[in-house]
């Protein structure tokens, strides 16, 4: 099937390109919609927790990818604007006993906060040593976290009252679900949205060279902070997600092997771009749980995989797949 | 004023350590622009060779020159196999290899020697002191002091005084014209990386003794290494040496006379205020961006 030719840039900017495109959408929507009440009959009712921890991913993957492949900013420290928003969140519904809703916005309010913060420094700062003031951040963040006993309830944890959406069909679990996913999906929309407007083509022109996109007229101060407090604001509503999910809380569960593995999903799905994001975020969330015999080879599996991928597809999978796509559209040229 | 002293003679000892990591990030980073992040669990790997062939009855002497040349032909490996092909990498795609390397690195050390704690035999003891008027200084820092400032100072001769470093400052310089006049650059980088690799697996096992062995231990020191660096000037030796000392008694004076628990928060702070305030660190060259 030959589709016609992009003639218009508007053509290029459609998000879901013509039937096939729509099938795919509709049909991962509705499956996502039924997953719920499929799996328990299945036997595999346990899988609904590890979806939940994949919609938490893929919304740290999708903001992480807008800083780092839309923007070209690195961030080693994410796990800690995702521990921001899990307390935060957590906080908000425990001691000041907000309506979830409102902790969850919340939460990505003091993440974009902290994120806008980081974001100072990142004006000065390029390539390695913002890897490392990154890098610090999130550690600081998790020594705060431990050493602040008011704060976090300490190495004891922090316990999260659970969300309810007043719908007494279904269990708890079932409500977190669509609430994460609901998240997800909405989240990447807007990522998709956000990356075909404006503020999108500003970015890639920071990544792409930033003293070129200051001389055209892309301010470098706004764009650099807002790109970290998107990205902030993303890693916070995933930590809410995972704040409901554990409800309980510990600094243990955003160390600096968890902003590695954020890292890890973008490398691995397709830097600069929001599908392969979400690809990376999938991936490196079902991988180990059915991969959970050889946990210990998780980490040398990562990283080979990670090097491998920088080797021979810097576009990682999604890029892949664009690759292949586009071979068999214009097969047999 | 005594105890203010031994904080600082405390300080001078973990410093001697973190120069010690500084230094081998500084010499990948001033000859590659490479910043390695796998250069904590390179050391850690070299520790671990060296404990691995000492409980097989290999003597100290032997065996930690032994984890050292292993680690260096790891990193001399890592250059050729991986840095080599992906030579047209962005400055975020060659962090992003060396971070691949650092989870492999690791990932191997936990599946080979397992993830528990170990007791690294060393043959200075740690509880056995001198004093110098009324500080005490034990054995074991006195060691890591020497031993850091012997490698400094071969480290700084090499580079400057003799013809190999001569090529790899050329190198550093100008790969192409480095090339062009006949240097080979690539065994330079190789040697380069060789280098630092070694020098990380010394701080590896000095560093071992005092906080025993395990798969994670040189992450905290490897990322203050880091930090001494960046505070003292990426691109210089000197800097990275007074970094790592200052790094270690502001640390430990901290840990005294403040707090304890934040003493690794502080190590960040001051590098970002470093950053803000004079972004080529203290001993660096002026920093310049090309367009």
């Amino acid at each position: 099937m030959v589709r016609s030719l992009v003639e218009r840039y508007e053509d290029d900017l459609f998000l879901v390109k013509g039937v096939p495109g729509w099938t795919a959408v509709a049909v991962l929507l509705v499956g996502l919609a039924v997953l719920p009440f499929l799996l328990p009959r299945l036997g595999l009712g346990y899988l609904l927790f590890i979806l939940i921890l994949m919609a938490a991913n893929v919304i740290v993957a999708v903001g992480l990818n807008l800083l780092v492949g839309y923007t070209g900013l690195i961030s080693l420290g994410h796990a800690g604007f995702v521990a921001i928003g899990a307390y935060a969140s957590g906080l908000l519904v425990t001691r000041l006993g907000l309506p979830w809703y409102v902790a969850w916005i919340g939460a990505a309010a003091i993440s974009a906060g902290f994120g806008f913060l980081v974001g100072l420094p990142a004006l000065r700062l390029a390539g390695p040593y913002l890897a490392i003031a990154t890098l610090g951040f999130g550690i600081a963040v998790y020594q705060v976290l431990t050493n602040w006993t008011a704060l976090s309830g300490g190495r004891t944890g922090l316990p999260v009252a659970q969300l309810s959406l007043g719908i007494a069909a279904l269990t708890p679990t079932q409500q977190l679900y669509y609430v994460a996913i609901a998240a997800a999906v909405g989240l990447s929309w807007v990522a998709y949205n956000l990356t075909r407007s404006h503020i999108g083509r500003a970015l890639a022109a920071i990544r792409d060279s930033d003293i070129a996109a200051e001389i055209t007229g892309v301010s470098l101060t706004w764009y650099k902070t807002l790109a970290f407090a998107i990205s902030a604001a993303y890693a916070g509503v995933a930590g809410a997600v995972i704040a409901q999910a554990l409800r309980h809380l510990e600094p243990q569960s955003f160390t600096f092997l968890e902003s590695i593995t954020y890292f890890a999903m973008i490398v691995i799905g397709g830097l600069g771009t929001v599908s392969g994001a979400i690809i990376g975020g999938v991936i490196l969330t079902l991988l180990p749980h059915f991969l959970s015999g050889f946990k210990q080879w998780l980490p040398i599996i990562y990283g080979v995989a990670i090097i491998v991928m920088m080797l021979i597809e810097p576009r990682g999978l999604y890029g892949r797949w664009v690759r292949v796509k586009m071979y068999f559209k214009a097969w047999p040229l | 004023m005594t105890q203010l002293a031994q904080y600082m003679m405390g300080g001078l000892a973990t410093g001697s350590l973190y120069a010690l990591v500084a230094l081998g990030v500084v010499l990948l980073y001033r000859s590659s622009r490479v910043l390695n992040f796998a250069h904590g669990d390179i050391a850690t790997l070299g520790a671990f060779v060296a404990f691995m062939l000492m409980t097989r009855a290999v003597p100290f002497a032997v065996a930690v020159p032994a984890g050292m040349a292993a680690v260096a032909a790891l990193g001399a490996a890592f250059y050729f196999l991986v840095l080599r092909p992906a030579k047209e990498a962005t400055l975020l795609g060659k962090i992003v290899l060396t971070l691949g390397l650092a989870l492999a690195v690791s990932g191997a050390i936990q599946v080979v020697w397992g993830a528990d704690t170990q007791v690294f035999p060393f043959p200075l003891s740690d509880t056995r002191v001198y004093r110098l008027g009324q500080i005490v200084v034990s054995e074991m820092m006195l060691g890591t002091i020497t031993a850091g400032v012997v490698l400094l100072v071969a480290m700084y001769t090499l580079v400057q005084k003799t013809k190999i470093g001569l090529a790899m400052r050329a190198v550093a310089q100008n790969p192409d014209a480095a090339q062009a006049l006949g240097i080979p650059a690539r065994r330079i980088y190789a040697l380069t990386w060789g280098l630092a690799s070694a020098l990380g697996g010394a701080a590896g096992v000095l560093l071992a003794p005092v906080v025993y062995l395990d798969p994670f231990m040189m992450l905290d020191p490897f990322l203050k290494g880091f930090a001494a660096a960046v505070m003292g000037g990426m691109d210089s030796f000197p800097g990275a040496v007074l970094g790592g000392f200052l790094l270690g008694i502001a640390e430990n004076v901290f840990a005294g006379y403040v707090s304890f628990k934040f003493k690794t928060t502080l190590a960040f702070v001051i590098i970002i205020l470093v950053l803000l305030v004079r972004p080529e660190g203290l001993l660096g060259r002026e920093y310049h961006r090309r367009v």
